[in-house]
């Protein structure tokens, strides 16, 4: 039971931290019906420019390690918003009125430009996080020993979640974002700039994204430039676990992919993790072709 | 005759691949030697995602399949590699029927990333020796070289023949296969799968139809690619490999034969000559691929929709009402019901 508990709430923590990069999936597509590659590039960013400013420019060393961190926090989701908002300038704005595959490119494009940059600054090897930024102290709940970093990541995350769900339902630009999401012409048309929409997309969605890559660099203690691969895939088959385009979807199939690898990973196989993450994507498609809070959409004629 | 644009493409590429054996060491032979593989793949990914319009990013797991099947069987059994050649198609077609079968009526996206998913299952499953066969992340060693007719294919000048007749002869094939009725009929339902249904089209058939026969033909050029390297690992059938497939095949120009030859060169040639950049070359590669689709989405070599001359048909089949006497007159309309 022990076993069972650290478990799983070592899935949530990871799976929150799905859930953040999924989210910025999921805000993409849900405007700009983009499969947006580069997004996991963004969050390895997000982990290397934290790592950046926590060693070489000592944030967290002037400050008491709570403000410290925050403000680590802060400045890493401000720097990924920029190259974000840069990315959807450079590579993305052009393709606009482009089929849809010629987008894809672009992106895998831009995917593998930020992670050459990335290499050619950093170089090639794992980089070590340094893990004395939070005080490693385990915390007692009901019982059962948490480390406190499971614990700050996890409510970061959850705190993030909650925001952007206000942010989304209940401002002026969450509203236009919803709008553009259902009918860009339509939105248009009521006198939404539907450019600027997608630029706060390309700004929240990567900010998020950078918060969740300094959140992975603290969780495994190193970071590497093709980092970004395997979690940009991890978050994308979340957001399509969840249906995408929706964001408490996303949330949901975030959270749920953490826990779903963890508990594979401790009872069935490690080695078989990565497959069993893929397995439960199939197997829910089958059943639910367009995920599990996904709408169907009616074909039009 | 006035010549094809697609025709002087064909001889323009034999004039300059003829004489390649003559003037290029083994390295640039190996180069293109890789190209005409990568062809060979991108070839076969055209029909699923160019003709069909199907996304799919797990290439890779195809072309793997055909090669552990070559590896496998070549090893155990000692059976000559290139009599597994449709062994090969075989078990990779096969793989997609099984695989492909349950997931086909998935939308666009959702049947992207299900694909991407099957390529990482099929990556991890050859890592973790699955049924013992496959040797684990280190893959399989001393796979023969191919014989034909008593003579061994063995240096990159003989694999380049090799590679590029079956190139020749995949490009023939593939020519005949986008004109005939199975062509049209995915072409259709790419631009329209509504109207395709409606026309009587059975989408769900050609769009299995259409990944049984990209993955068969990846299945065979994962034979070729077992025979010329010898050694196979599951790390050259990663998500990566897939991306390679893909953007040459839209970069070149979807469903145009002449354009995904194209972009093998420029996808897998351009880096080798950029080699002096050493590290900053797939920045460089990226960058261009943005690029390109700014100013040339469509491909490099875009595909021209196929005119139909009317003039084979029958005499007075463009005069329905010189058959039916009065010319002009208007049938009287029916009453509205």
């Amino acid at each position: 039971m022990e076993q069972f508990f650290q478990q799983l709430t070592n899935g949530l923590a990871v799976g929150a931290i799905y859930a953040l990069i999924a989210l910025g999936y999921t805000m993409v597509y849900g405007v700009l019906k983009l499969i947006n590659f580069a997004h996991g590039d963004l969050f390895t960013c997000g982990a290397y420019l934290g790592l950046t400013l926590v060693t070489t420019f000592a944030i967290t060393e002037h400050t008491g390690p709570a403000l410290g961190f925050v403000i680590l926090v802060v400045l890493v989701m401000a720097l990924v918003a920029f190259l974000g908002a840069v990315l959807e300038r450079a590579a993305y704005r052009p393709l606009r009125q482009s089929p849809r595959l010629s987008a894809v490119v672009s992106a895998l494009g831009a995917s593998i430009v930020l992670q050459n940059s990335l290499m050619l600054i950093y170089g090639a090897s794992y980089l070590v996080f340094p893990s004395d930024i939070l005080p490693s102290v385990p915390v007692q709940i009901f019982g059962i020993y948490i480390p406190l970093l499971r614990i700050v990541i996890f409510a970061i995350s959850l705190a993030m979640m909650v925001g952007l769900y206000l942010f989304i339902q209940k401002t002026r630009i969450g509203t236009a974002i919803r709008a553009a999401a259902i009918d860009q012409g339509a939105a248009r048309l009521m006198g939404i700039n539907v450019d600027r929409v997608i630029l706060v997309v390309f700004l929240v969605g990567p900010a998020l994204g950078g918060a969740a890559g300094l959140l992975i660099g603290l969780q495994y203690g190193q970071v590497n430039f093709l980092m970004g691969w395997s979690y940009g895939l991890k978050a994308f088959t979340a957001a399509v676990l969840g249906g995408i385009g929706n964001i408490p979807g996303a949330m949901l199939g975030g959270l749920l992919l953490g826990v779903i690898e963890s508990l594979g990973s401790a009872y069935v196989s490690t080695a078989w993790k990565d497959a069993i993450a893929f397995c439960v994507l199939i197997l829910v498609l089958i059943a639910r072709p367009t995920g599990i809070l996904g709408e169907r959409v009616a074909e039009k004629v | 005759m006035k010549l094809s644009r697609t025709a002087a493409f064909y001889i323009a590429l034999v004039l300059v691949l003829a004489p390649a054996p003559f003037f290029l060491n083994a390295y640039w032979l190996d180069v293109l030697d890789s190209i005409g593989l990568y062809a060979i793949l991108g070839l076969s990914l055209n029909i699923i995602l160019g003709h069909a319009g199907l996304f799919n990013l797990g290439h890779a797991a195809f072309y793997a399949v055909g090669a552990y099947t070559a590896a496998i069987l070549n090893t155990q059994y000692n059976i000559p590699i290139l009599w597994l050649l449709p062994v090969c198609g075989l078990t990779a077609g096969l793989f997609a029927l099984i695989v492909v079968r349950p997931i086909i009526k998935l939308r666009g996206d959702y049947l992207c990333i299900v694909t991407v998913g099957v390529g990482e299952i099929v990556r991890i499953a050859l890592i973790n020796d699955v049924f013992g066969l496959t040797g684990g992340s280190n893959g399989i060693l001393g796979i023969q070289r191919p014989h034909l007719f008593g003579f061994v294919i063995r240096r990159p000048m003989h694999f380049f023949f090799f590679i590029w007749a079956f190139v020749a002869l995949t490009v023939f094939l593939f020519t005949r296969l986008e004109r005939s009725r199975f062509g049209r009929a995915l072409n259709y339902l790419r631009e329209d799968e509504v109207a395709a249904e409606g026309s009587g089209i059975n989408t769900a058939h050609y769009k299995l139809a259409a990944f049984i026969i990209g993955a068969a033909w990846a299945g065979m050029a994962g034979n070729i690619y077992a025979a010329k390297m010898t050694v196979i690992a599951p790390e050259s059938f990663s998500f990566w490999e897939s991306v390679v497939v893909f953007a040459l095949v839209i970069l070149g120009g979807a469903g145009s034969i002449p354009g995904v030859l194209l972009g093998s060169f420029v996808i897998i040639g351009l880096p080798e000559l950029f080699r002096g950049f050493a590290d900053a070359r797939m920045l460089i590669f990226g960058l261009a691929m943005i690029v390109m689709m700014i100013f040339r989405n469509q491909g490099i070599l875009p595909a021209h929709p196929r005119p139909y001359f009317l003039d084979v048909l029958p005499e007075g089949a463009m005069q329905p009402e010189s058959a039916s006497g009065s010319p002009g007159e208007v049938p009287a309309a029916k009453e509205p019901l």
